[in-house]
C-alpha cells in the first residue's frame, strides 16, 4: 500500500502580528510549524500503514525552507519526503496549488508507486480555503472523501474503504473505492511521538528535491500568479468598533446587585429580548 | 477584472445560488445568500436565480418554492433519484453540467462541509477561481465581484477578484450575511435541467447517517441567545454555569477554542474563526478574552455582554456591556436573577 501525504509549512499564526501602522504582516522572527490539521492526516496515514503495511510519502510545494517539514514530518515515521519548489509556484492560488501538487502525485506514482490512498487536512491556518484537497482529487480523477472523521475499515483486496464522514448535525457512512483522498478532520486521532529511531533517520535521509520539470510539468502557465484565476487586491484592517463597552459599576456592590443592575441593562439595549426570553422559558 | 475579460466569458451573466438541500431541509445559508444574490443582481441589472438539485418529490419542490419565497427570478431544477443523497460525484455533474449550460456570472454557495466540498470540485472542473469563505461580497465599478475574506486569523481582511474566468465562484458561512424577508411570491420560471448520469456510475455510497441527537443537536450557528465560556472558566465542572444560564434563558451554549482543545467541549460548540459564526440577539461571554479569532465569530450579535476579571480584556473593545467580576461567582446570581425577572412564578421549581 502506498499512501501520500500533502503536507504544508505555515506561519505560526498564534505569532503573527499586524503592524500598527503599515497594516502589513510582520512575518519576521515568526517561527513556521507544520500546518496543524496536516498532522492528523500524516498519523492517520501511518496507522493506516502499520495495519496494511506499505510506505507512507509526505509531500510538499514550498519555498526551500519547507524541507524543515519534511524532515519532522519524517520523525514521526513517514518513509520517504518530496519538496516541489520553484519559483514559477510563487503566487499560486489553490487552482494552481493543485494542479502542481496533482502533477507530483502522478510523478511520485512513476518514480515509486501509484498512491492507494493521498491525505491532505481539512485546511490550513493561513489560506484557510480547504480547496487544495477537493482540486487534487479532481485533477487526479479519485473519489474525494472529505472531512473524514474515522476510517473505519479498509479492504485492500477488494479495494474497499469505509469511512464516516463529518456533515452538518450528524455523521455520514460512506462505502467507497480505492484510490482515494482523503482530507482529515482535526482532533480525530492522538498523534505520536516519533520514535529514536525515526529521529536518526530522518536526520540522515535525503529529502528528493523536485523543480516544475522534475515533477513532470510541462505547462508552467498553469501555475503561479499566471496559473491563479484568483488575485488578492488589497489587504486593510477590519474597521474597529467606534464605541467600547458600557460597564456595569460593580464598587462595593453584591454580586446579586450587579446582576441585577446586567439584566437591566441588557433590557434597556434590548426592550424585545424581555418578551422573547421568558417566553422561551415557560415553553 | 472584467476589462480585460476574454470574449467568450462575455456571455457569462446573472447571479446564481446553489439551494443546500440535504436530507429534505433547506439549509438556511441558502437564503442568507439569495438576500446577498439579490443585491448584487440588481447592481448588475441581471437576474437572481436559485439551483436546486434534489430528488423527485416534496422536499424538492418545496426547495424551489422557498427559492422564489426569497425572491430569486427563476430556478434552475435536476430532479433526478440519484440525487437523493449529496454525494461529490453526482452533485458536481448536475452543477457544473448547468453552468456550462446556462452561464452564470456568479455563483455562490454556503461555506457548509457539503458546500465546500462540492465548491471545490465544480471550481477546478470549471478551471475557475474559488473564494472562500467570504464577509463581504460586491459588485465593484466594472461589474466584477469583489469577494473579501478574513486573513492571518481574522487581523486583517483581504478582497480577492477572479481574473479572467467565470463565473466567479465564492462560499459564504453561515450567519455571516443576514437573514432576508421571506414573502409569499409565487413560483416562478422553473428551467429543468437532465442529469446523464447512472448510479453505477458513482463510487461512493452513503451507507449510513448517524445523527447528532435531537437534544445534543441544537443549532449553535442559528440560535437567539447564546451564552459562552473561556479558559478564565478555570474548570470544566464550571461549565455547568452556563449551561444553567443557558437554559434558563432558552438558549444555546458554546466556548471558545482552548476548551476544545483541553476536551471540555465538543469541536461543534467552538465559537470563531475555525468554529462557528453566530449571530444572535444576546451573546454572553463569561471568561473569555477577546482574541481576534473569536470576535470575527461573534461581532453580528445585536448585543454583545462580557464578563471578565480583567478591565483591560480586549472583549471590552467589541462588546456592547461589560460586567468587570470573576464569572464563577457572577453566572449563578446572573441565572437567579434572570429566574425572578422572566418567570415569577417559576422561582422554586428552578432553582435547585
Ligand atoms: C490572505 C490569503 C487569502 C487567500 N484566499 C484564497 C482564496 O479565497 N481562494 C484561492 O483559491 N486561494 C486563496 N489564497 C491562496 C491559497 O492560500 C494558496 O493557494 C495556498 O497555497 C493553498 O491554499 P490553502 O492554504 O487555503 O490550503 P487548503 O486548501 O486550506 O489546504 C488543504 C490541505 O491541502 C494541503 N496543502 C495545501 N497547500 C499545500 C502545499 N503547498 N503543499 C502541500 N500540501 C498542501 C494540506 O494537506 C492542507 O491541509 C489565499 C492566500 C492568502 C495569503
Ligand atoms: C489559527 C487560529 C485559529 C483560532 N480559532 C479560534 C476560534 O475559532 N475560536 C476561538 O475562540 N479561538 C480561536 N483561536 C484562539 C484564540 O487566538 C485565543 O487563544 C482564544 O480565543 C483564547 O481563548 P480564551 O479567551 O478562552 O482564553 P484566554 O485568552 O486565556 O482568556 C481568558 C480570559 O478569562 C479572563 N478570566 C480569568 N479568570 C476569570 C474569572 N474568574 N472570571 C472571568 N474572567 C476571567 C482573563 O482575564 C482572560 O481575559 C485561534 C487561534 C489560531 C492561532
Amino acid at each position: 500500500m502506498h499512501i501520500v501525504v500533502c503536507i504544508k509549512q505555515v506561519p505560526d499564526s498564534a505569532q503573527i502580528r499586524v503592524h500598527p501602522v503599515t497594516n502589513t504582516i510582520m512575518r519576521q522572527g515568526v517561527p513556521t510549524i507544520i500546518n496543524p490539521y496536516d498532522l492528523f492526516a500524516l498519523e492517520e496515514a501511518l496507522k493506516v500503514r502499520d495495519l496494511h503495511g506499505g510506505e507512507v510519502t509526505v509531500l510538499t510545494m514550498g519555498p526551500p525552507m519547507a524541507e524543515e517539514a519534511l524532515r519532522k514530518a519524517l520523525t514521526y515515521g513517514a518513509d520517504r519526503a518530496i519538496l516541489l519548489t520553484d519559483r514559477h509556484f510563487a503566487g499560486s492560488d489553490t487552482l494552481a496549488t493543485s494542479f502542481a501538487l496533482s502533477q507530483a502525485i502522478s510523478q511520485i506514482g512513476n518514480s515509486f508507486d501509484t498512491p492507494d490512498i493521498v491525505f491532505t487536512g481539512k485546511q490550513t491556518i493561513d489560506g484557510d480555503t480547504a480547496q487544495v484537497g477537493p482540486g487534487i482529487a479532481k485533477r487526479l480523477n479519485l473519489v474525494q472523501l472529505t472531512y473524514v472523521a474515522k476510517i473505519t475499515s479498509i479492504d485492500l483486496s477488494a479495494r474497499a474503504i469505509t469511512v464516516e464522514r463529518r456533515s452538518e448535525g450528524g455523521t455520514h457512512v460512506l462505502k467507497s473505492e480505492l484510490p482515494c483522498l482523503i482530507t482529515m478532520l482535526e482532533g480525530t486521532t492522538v498523534i505520536r511521538r516519533g520514535s529514536l529511531d525515526d529521529a536518526l533517520r530522518a536526520a540522515r535521509s535525503e529529502i528528493v528535491k523536485w523543480n516544475a520539470a522534475e515533477a513532470g510539468i510541462e505547462d508552467i502557465t498553469k501555475c503561479g500568479l499566471r496559473g491563479s484565476p484568483t488575485v488578492v487586491k488589497r489587504v486593510f484592517a477590519p474597521t474597529p468598533r467606534e464605541q467600547k463597552a458600557v460597564q456595569i459599576d460593580t464598587t462595593e456592590k453584591r454580586v446579586h446587585d450587579i446582576a441585577n443592575e446586567l439584566v437591566a441593562s441588557i433590557f434597556t439595549h434590548q426592550p424585545a429580548l424581555q418578551h422573547e426570553l421568558s417566553s422561551a422559558d415557560s415553553a | 477584472t472584467k476589462r480585460n475579460l476574454p470574449d467568450h466569458f462575455k456571455k457569462y451573466r446573472h447571479v446564481w445560488v446553489f439551494i443546500e438541500l440535504e436530507r429534505g431541509q433547506v439549509h438556511p445559508v441558502s437564503f442568507e445568500l439569495l438576500g446577498e444574490g439579490r443585491r448584487l443582481a440588481d447592481q448588475l441589472g441581471v437576474q437572481l436565480a436559485g439551483v436546486v438539485l434534489g430528488p423527485p418529490g416534496d422536499s424538492t419542490r418545496h426547495a424551489v418554492a422557498e427559492a422564489f419565497a426569497y425572491d430569486a427570478d427563476l430556478v434552475y431544477l435536476v430532479e433526478k433519484p440519484l440525487l437523493t443523497d449529496y454525494r461529490n460525484e453526482s452533485f458536481t455533474k448536475a452543477l457544473t453540467d448547468l453552468v456550462n449550460t446556462y452561464k452564470p456570472e456568479i455563483l455562490l454557495l454556503g461555506a457548509t462541509t457539503l458546500g465546500r466540498d462540492l465548491a471545490g470540485s465544480v471550481a477546478t472542473t470549471l478551471l475557475t477561481g474559488l473564494t472562500a469563505d467570504c464577509t463581504g461580497l460586491d459588485v465593484d465599478d466594472d461589474g466584477s465581484l469583489a469577494a473579501t475574506r478574513p486573513t492571518f486569523g481574522g487581523s486583517l481582511l483581504c478582497t480577492i477578484y477572479t481574473l479572467n474566468c467565470r463565473p466567479q465562484m465564492a462560499t459564504v458561512r453561515p450567519r455571516v450575511m443576514r437573514m432576508p424577508q421571506r414573502s409569499n411570491k409565487r413560483i416562478g420560471r422553473v428551467i429543468r435541467h437532465d442529469l446523464r448520469m447512472l448510479e453505477d456510475e458513482i463510487v461512493t455510497k452513503v451507507v449510513g447517517f448517524l445523527s447528532d441527537g435531537q437534544s445534543e443537536n441544537a443549532n449553535l450557528a442559528y440560535a437567539d441567545v447564546v451564552v459562552a465560556g473561556g479558559l478564565g472558566l478555570g474548570a470544566a465542572d464550571n461549565l455547568q454555569l452556563l449551561k444553567n444560564l443557558a437554559q434558563t434563558i432558552g438558549g444555546d451554549y458554546g466556548c471558545s477554542r482552548p476548551l476544545v482543545q483541553k476536551g471540555w467541549m465538543a469541536a461543534d460548540r467552538q465559537i470563531g474563526q475555525t468554529g462557528k459564526t453566530i449571530r444572535p440577539k444576546l451573546y454572553i461571554a463569561a471568561g473569555i478574552s477577546g482574541a481576534i479569532q473569536h470576535r470575527v465569530g461573534v461581532e453580528g450579535a445585536d448585543l454583545i455582554v462580557a464578563i471578565n476579571t480583567d478591565p483591560n480584556a480586549p472583549i471590552f473593545d467589541f462588546a456592547n456591556i461589560g460586567v468587570v467580576a470573576d464569572a464563577v461567582s457572577f453566572l449563578p446570581a446572573l441565572t437567579e436573577v434572570f429566574i425572578r425577572r422572566l418567570a415569577p412564578g417559576n422561582h422554586i421549581r428552578l432553582v435547585n
